[in-house]
């Protein structure tokens, strides 16, 4: 489903230029649950930017059922984003001058998929069913991870994409949270590539790729 | 050694942030213009009153006055004299030489004590050519140049003059004012003999004015400068919220700075003391850059208001200005004490935040959200405020207090009401972009709000004051057409001629009304007393306000005057009301006239009843009811029979075009006050967008993360920036109309004596919406185009870096 063939990447430093990717290839099967681990600086985010379509590859393709997303111009992106992707940061997920509830539903409406049920069934398994008519400025980080779970889920994405989701809470939260996020991809049948530094998250996906120095060892 | 190096760090944000340094800078530079430019006219304006009080009413010295405004008998002066006191009398009023209406003081220079410096005339010969007949005008050159052709008598030009005015001997005003044997008031040495006989035995009806009391022409001019002042305040207060915006930012921006400075050993109160040096700097730069351009500002606007005081007036303002120094250093003053009074909620946050607390740029400007609930609180009590002052004050600074309280109390209101409304919208939308946008511009409102406020008074101030000037231009107008009734208006230059041109007119002319006037004291206030002929032009056109209904018949036969609406007003007259008029003349008042334009009382009588009372009226001015047709050659005629001046006859259209222009022209630096204020606000917009600019992209980056292009984003930004711009417009209608409303019915009538009947000018409104779309337009263009150009490794790095 998903092709990534000889991805290169390279950004302007001070320094100079910094090839980050240096000739990636991956695939991902329909449903797949993987782990992308790696150094940091190892070209992980960068990666999944790209996969996201929010960056641009300097050569190579992305081959997503079928089509080149690297070869899509600004709007062919965005309306890719908006549809086919689900992203999960470490931090600022969420939409600041939405609540909780319109957060949630934000994507869907989108993606044209706007499902209430489907969104009430994600707030109570989420366990956010109280904060609905909070900000996200109001809400801890654990919560906002909920929303922004919750909100990728609610557009019933074909791809999630998430970034360090439990980076920034600690191990109790941090497991829960993915335990949410695993379950809740599985009854939606996404495929998750899940970008993480913990070694104990990975052996609980699918399986696990390695980044090293811009390649996939 | 070590507080330069500190200095140095906290510079550093302004080298990076150029365009944040050049809005605090221009916010502050404009507010100081504005204000010390509308001080420097106040200034100039306010120094020619007290030379005009030194130079003509010898305010410098104690004079004696009737305290009932009657004239003085002669009698009284010789009386005085006699008695060993060093005395001098004088006597004023308006005398017209052809078609120059001059105000005459009558002197007697050899009693005039030395210290008034009044008139150098040199030598004895002089003195002799003063006071013998034919006489001499002393004048100002400017008024030379007018009278050239008007008068046989000898002009004296004195630099030392002021226009519109000339010194002659008291015997020759006198004759000229048909006022034999009186005075206006009679002038005191500041030294006298011992052991004379005291003033009140020797004229007890007479009362002392002590030296520099306050001029009638100041007294008069108080409202126009208050109303300068008001403006120029309003304008400066548009600008702080610039300053205010600004520094806010700042500070919040380099806490990381502070909290490293503080960390490596320069203490709070050496941090305090440093951005407090910073900001005296940037105050007294921006103040120095505020000042030149307000001098400037004042040069271009004084011509203006000198025509505008002289045509509301007749305050004699020379058109230049001098740079005194109580205008530009209040100016530097006003520049300090507002950066200071702007940056103090800064500088205690600064002593109050914990030394280790992170930077939170994002939450600037949220502040007042903890205290909206106290700005509508404040809000209310300043609009019921304003309602109660309007309902039970009384006075001119109860109608500038009704006007401050509806600005400001509605200023504050604004963000709740603009945040109701997005709450509102944002509800009724389900689509999630329409929603988000409601949602972010409410989110904007915090950051948005003070600049909205100055952008709501702008507005507001043009409405209300474009609506008052233009209500008041279309009754003028109106009003001059039923006033200049006659077609053609002649002035004879002496007696004689007027004798022959009556004469003359009398076969070929509908019907000729003459214009006669005689100077009088009622009630202690100087005024005029008209004659008019008993003519249907009068009883058909003549614009009453209130009247008995055989108004015109008591006028005629003289039982009853009509007063204009000023008087009227001012001294709370009523239909029925008995007058008490010089010479013993008691007559009813039975109507009310408006008479827009003139400061002072006026009465009308009928012609009969004047010139039987003041034999001595000056005859030398008629209006002419002829057919429209007749006008060029009657003209023509008149001026191929007595060879009159081409300004000694004027026709109907000549006159009311004039009388506009004048009109236009007294309102010209309201309209340029107006656009300044709007520009400032424009600027205020300008400085928060870009502010808000800086800190967009985590609010945005999620959003086009999900799927939306930049380019719609950016679209959106403009739309929402239009859409705050017209709520804030839509806002400002109903509040300028209040504005124009108070100004009409409350502020004019105190100041000038008259209210005017408002009108609504859509089209205006137009304009002014178009001229604020236009600014916002250009307000939102740089952060617009920082936020196209924004790259997607920058919109990545949101959701990768603490912001």
């Amino acid at each position: 489903m998903i092709a990534l063939r000889n991805l290169r990447k390279s950004y302007e430093t001070a320094e100079g230029r910094l090839e980050v990717l240096r000739g990636v290839n991956l695939d991902l099967g329909a449903g797949d649950r993987v782990a992308l681990m790696g150094e940091s600086g190892s070209g992980k985010s960068t990666l999944l930017h790209l996969v996201a379509g929010l960056d641009r590859t300097d050569s190579g393709e992305i081959t997503i059922g079928g089509r080149d997303i690297s070869k899509l111009n600004d709007r062919e992106r965005a309306a890719y984003r908006r549809t086919k992707v689900g992203l999960v940061f470490q931090q600022f997920n969420l939409v600041p001058s939405l609540d909780v509830a319109a957060n949630i539903a934000f994507h869907a409406k989108l993606a044209g998929r706007h499902d209430p049920p489907w969104e009430n069934e994600l707030v109570a398994r989420l366990g956010i069913g109280t904060l609905l008519t909070r900000y996200p400025e109001q809400l801890s980080i654990g919560q906002q991870q909920r929303v922004a779970i919750g909100r990728t889920l609610a557009a019933r994405p074909g791809l999630v994409l998430a970034d360090e989701p439990t980076g920034n809470l600690d191990e109790a939260n941090g497991d829960a949270v993915l335990e949410l996020m695993l379950s809740l991809s599985k009854g939606t049948g996404s495929t998750l590539l899940l970008v993480t530094h913990s070694q104990r998250l990975a052996d609980r996906l699918d399986r696990q790729v390695h980044l090293r120095s811009g390649k996939i060892e | 050694m070590k507080m330069w190096t500190a200095a140095t760090a906290l510079l550093s944000h302004w080298r990076r942030r150029p365009l944040q340094l050049g809005a605090l800078l221009s916010g502050l530079a404009l507010a100081t213009a504005l204000w010390s430019g509308v001080q420097a006219i106040n200034a100039e304006a306010r120094a020619s009153y007290t030379r005009a009080a030194v130079v003509l009413d010898q305010n410098g010295l104690a004079n004696l006055v009737s305290p009932n405004g009657s004239a003085i008998p002669q009698s009284a002066f010789v009386r005085l004299r006699r008695a060993g006191w060093s005395v001098s009398p004088v006597l004023e009023g308006d005398y017209r030489f052809g078609v120059t209406r001059l105000r005459v003081i009558g002197i007697e220079p050899l009693t005039m004590p030395a210290e008034t410096n009044t008139v150098d005339l040199g030598n004895a010969g002089d003195v002799l050519s003063f006071i013998t007949p034919p006489g001499m005008l002393f004048v100002s050159p400017r008024t030379a140049e007018k009278m050239r052709g008007q008068t046989d008598l000898a002009l004296r030009v004195s630099d030392r003059m002021l226009d519109g005015a000339a010194f002659i001997d008291i015997g020759l005003a006198q004759k000229l004012l048909r006022r034999e044997g009186e005075l206006s008031r009679i002038v005191i040495a500041e030294n006298q003999r011992s052991g004379l006989e005291p003033l009140e035995k020797l004229v007890p009806t007479l009362s002392v004015r002590e030296p520099n009391a306050e001029t009638d022409v100041e007294h008069l001019t108080e409202s126009f400068h208050l109303n300068l002042t008001a403006f120029g305040f309003l304008a400066f207060a548009v600008g702080l919220f610039i300053v205010y915006a600004t520094i806010g930012l700042a500070f919040e921006q380099r806490r990381p700075t502070f909290r490293t400075l503080r960390c490596l050993g320069v203490s709070l109160s050496a941090l305090a003391v440093l951005l407090l040096a910073e900001l005296v700097l940037f105050a007294i730069a921006a103040g120095a850059v505020g000042v030149a351009i307000g001098y400037l500002v004042a040069s271009l606007l004084l011509p203006g208001v000198a025509a505008t005081l002289e045509g509301l007036y007749g305050a004699s303002v020379p058109g230049t200005l001098s740079l005194r120094p109580e205008w530009w250093v209040s100016g530097f003053a006003i520049a300090v004490a507002g950066t200071l009074v702007s940056s103090v909620q800064s500088l205690l946050r600064l002593t109050r935040v914990p030394l280790l607390a992170a930077a939170q740029p994002q939450t600037w400007g949220r502040s007042w959200q903890a205290g909206r609930r106290f700005q509508v609180l404040a809000a209310a009590a300043l609009l019921a405020l304003s309602g109660a002052l309007l309902l039970w004050a009384e006075g001119l600074e109860a109608g500038f207090g009704v006007l401050g309280c509806l600005l400001l109390g509605a200023s504050l209101l604004l963000p709740t009401v603009l945040s109701g409304f997005f709450t509102v919208m944002q509800r009724a939308s389900s689509r999630a972009l329409v929603t988000w946008f409601w949602a972010d511009a409410r989110q904007q409102l915090p950051g948005l709000s003070l600049a909205l406020m100055a952008l709501l008074l702008a507005l507001a101030a043009n409405v209300g004051v474009g609506t008052m000037v233009s209500s008041f231009r279309l009754t003028f107008v109106g009003w001059l057409d039923q006033r200049l009734a006659a077609e053609l208006y002649v002035a004879a230059r002496n007696e004689g001629e007027a004798d022959r041109l009556r004469t003359w007119l009398a076969t070929k002319v509908e019907s000729v009304l003459p214009i006669l006037s005689v100077d009088a004291e009622i009630r202690g206030q100087p005024m005029q007393i008209f004659g008019v002929a008993d003519d249907p032009t009068y009883r058909m056109h003549w614009p009453l306000i209130v009247g008995m209904p055989d108004v015109w018949d008591q006028v005629a036969s003289g039982q009853g005057v009509l007063v204009n609406e000023q008087f009227w007003r001012r001294d709370r007259l009523r239909i029925g009301d008995q007058l008490d008029l010089p010479g013993d003349w008691k007559p009813a008042v039975v109507g009310v006239y408006s008479d827009y334009g003139n400061p002072k009382g006026q009465v009308i009588a009928g012609i009969n009843a004047l010139t039987s009372r003041y034999p001595q009226v000056s005859r030398l001015r008629y209006g002419l009811r002829i057919q429209p047709d007749q006008v060029a050659d009657l003209r023509s005629r008149l001026t191929d029979e007595f060879g009159l001046p081409p300004g000694n006859v004027v026709d109907q259209a000549a006159l009311k075009e004039q009388s506009r222009r004048i009109f236009d022209r007294t309102f010209l630096v309201t309209g340029a006050l107006n656009i300044f204020t709007l520009g400032v606000a424009a600027l205020a917009m300008f400085s928060s967008l870009l502010t808000l600019s800086e800190m967009r992209l985590p609010q945005l980056a999620p959003v086009w993360a999900l799927g939306v292009t930049r380019r719609d984003l950016a679209l959106l930004e403009v739309l929402r920036t239009l859409v705050l711009w017209l709520a804030t417009f839509i806002a400002a209608l109903p509040l300028g109309l209040a504005l124009a409303w108070v100004l009409l019915a409350v502020v004019n009538v105190e100041a000038f004596g008259w209210r005017l009947p408002m009108y609504i000018f859509p089209y205006e409104w137009l304009r002014l919406g178009l001229v604020a779309l236009g600014a916002a337009v250009v307000s939102v263009f740089i952060p617009l185009r920082r936020l196209a150009r924004v790259t997607p490794s920058e919109l990545l790095k949101v959701f990768a870096n603490e912001r």
